[in-house]
């Protein structure tokens, strides 16, 4: 058996490999070895852990069986699942992380002698209020990723759903969460901590309803946050240090995506939090677009536009990962290349549904990486290249955004595609982004609408070319 | 007199905020959603507690109704733990640089 005070050193050794997991993805080069720190830590962690039990009793067989089932399920899904599913799976981890922090919270509440927490009814003041803490972070975290996932899935609506008296309700819970809180310290009543976890669950759930498909970038990373603060409150209920800093790490790490994300909308956290995005404008714009002229083009025609281009910078969005256009698009792109035509990828930080998701597709269709550009690291080049080539993006590069106070996303950072000579967009339909507005863009002389599925569109470029 | 060791864990706890800061405005923005599943992964060594809960019981009862939800626990972070860093693994190493063979 492990002395306490050694299992704490090993606690802190496998909590600074988390660290340098982490600083290993300052660049590619560093990443997998960060990943690698990561699994050593983990190893760590948990082998120190059976270590300082010493007393295996015979429940330690079925540690080791719970274990191999969620690890053999969990390394089936990480073979199994497409990149394109990648917000869908990452919603999904963090609900059961939040659940395996309320589960944990749960067996501590029954069992306190196991933790050294005090005996049932009389638990420790403070073990009791971060116990409470880590629950109904985890309890949140788990219903608001279910909403979260169900939404990217698309088994539920990715559009908000509001309803009269939705933020007094959420303010209502929020505040009896706090007070059920005091109640369950003050009295140690079993009835209470339930309570405190029903509320919970509930709240997490009306959070997340109110905020549409395209926010998703944010609510991801939110729930990434709440994941890190729920370890966190557990690390501080069992007094360890590996669980600490690494609730520590992950909760800021979230919030620095949810606050990258935010900007790169220019809307405030609260705003994407209070929800109802969109809903406001939509019929405002919807009937006057269908008077103005676009010019509607076919893969020939775009085939002969990139062909006498010297440059292209591609523009891809969501609409991209929905069609799985992004093997097409680097044939295209091999084509263009073979013709000396200098190529380039541009990404908004909230394409897609998640931070980076653009970027892991255009990895999985082999573009490498030092071709991809940031939107600060390009949007100077778009004057002086021949052809953009937005593919499934929208509301990214609409103009509105720097012309017109009056648009709702009015300040947000967009790609400066009109500069460009010619711009070619492959959209499905003239309907507007998920902001709900017209763009602009797709009305200009320069403009040629591509009106098909963007994958199929890509081929028949390619075919073309 | 002596301080609580509360103190200290909450020391680390605030010192390992400013970490994280700096440590995630590093990451380079190509890779925030390996970054998602990494930190994804890293917070299920909730399974410590998980692992404790599940060892709890005793040899007449292994099955009581703190354990269980140890045990339950124990599987919801292993899937997450082998799932977020193979997944990772497999994003990792598909980035790649250009080619510099011509």
């Amino acid at each position: 058996m492990l002395s306490a005070n050694l299992s704490a050193i090993f606690y802190l050794i496998s909590g600074v490999l988390f660290i340098l997991a982490l600083r290993g993805l300052s660049s590619p080069e560093t990443s997998r070895q960060g990943n690698f720190f990561g699994i050593l830590g983990m190893v760590i962690a948990i082998t120190v852990t059976f270590l300082s039990i010493g007393n295996f009793s015979s429940g330690f067989i079925y540690v080791l069986i719970f274990l191999l089932i969620g690890g053999l399920i969990g390394a089936y899904i990480a073979y199994k699942i497409p990149m394109t599913a990648m917000p869908e799976l990452v919603a999904g981890f963090h609900s059961l992380v939040g659940l395996a922090a309320v589960f944990v919270a749960i067996s501590a509440f029954l069992n306190p002698e196991a933790f050294n927490l005090g005996s049932p009814g009389n638990i420790k003041l403070g073990s009791l209020i971060e116990m409470s803490i880590g629950a109904a972070v985890g309890a949140v975290t788990f219903s608001g990723s279910i909403i979260a996932f169900l939404k990217l899935q698309g088994i539920m609506s990715g559009s908000p759903i509001t309803f009269k008296g939705q933020h007094p309700l959420n303010a209502l819970i929020l505040i009896s969460i706090v007070v059920v809180t005091y109640l369950l310290c003050a009295t140690q009543s079993a009835n209470l901590f339930w309570i405190l976890l029903a509320i919970s669950f509930l709240i997490g759930f009306l959070l997340i309803i109110p905020i549409g498909g395209a926010d998703m970038p944010v609510v991801i990373s939110m729930l990434n946050s709440y994941s890190g603060w729920a370890a966190a409150g557990i690390g501080f209920t069992l007094e360890n240090t590996a669980l600490i800093i690494t609730g520590a790490l992950v909760g800021s790490s979230g919030a620095i995506l949810s606050y990258i994300m935010c900007k790169g909308m220019n809307r405030s956290f609260f705003n994407v939090i209070l929800g109802g995005f969109g809903a406001t404008d939509q019929t405002s714009s919807t009937g006057n677009k269908e008077q103005k002229p676009v010019k509607n083009g076919n893969a020939e025609d775009a085939a002969f536009l990139m062909k006498n281009a010297s440059s292209v910078i591609i523009v891809p969005g969501y609409g991209m990962a929905v069609a799985q256009a992004q093997h097409a698009l680097r044939e295209m792109v091999d084509t263009l290349k073979k013709n000396d035509i200098k190529v380039s990828y541009a990404i908004h930080p909230v394409a897609g549904r998640m931070p980076g998701h653009m970027n892991v597709l255009l990895a999985e269709a082999n573009v490498p990486y030092d071709e991809v550009f940031e939107l600060e690291e390009i949007n100077n080049d778009f004057a002086n290249t021949d052809v953009a080539f937005v593919i499934g993006a929208n509301d990214v590069t609409n103009p509105a955004a720097k012309t017109d106070p009056q648009s709702p996303i009015y300040g947000m950072p967009v790609l400066d595609v009109e500069k460009c000579k010619s711009v070619l967009f492959v959209k499905r339909s003239l309907s507007p982004g998920y902001a709900g507005i017209d763009n602009d863009l797709f009305y200009k002389e320069n403009t040629l609408m591509l009106f098909a599925d963007a994958k199929k569109m890509t081929e028949d470029i390619t075919k073309n070319l | 007199m002596e301080i609580d060791p509360f103190i200290f864990r909450l020391s680390i706890f605030i010192l390992s905020i400013f970490i994280g800061y700096y440590v995630v405005w590093s990451v380079t923005p190509s890779l925030h959603t390996p970054l998602m599943s990494v930190t994804n992964a890293i917070s299920s060594v909730i399974i410590v507690g998980a692992i404790i809960a599940g060892s709890a019981g005793n040899s007449d009862n292994i099955f009581n109704n703190s354990s269980i939800f140890g045990f339950l626990a124990i599987s919801l972070a292993a899937i997450n733990i082998f799932g977020g860093f193979l997944v990772t693994q497999r994003m990792l190493a598909m980035y790649k640089k250009k080619k510099k063979d011509k």
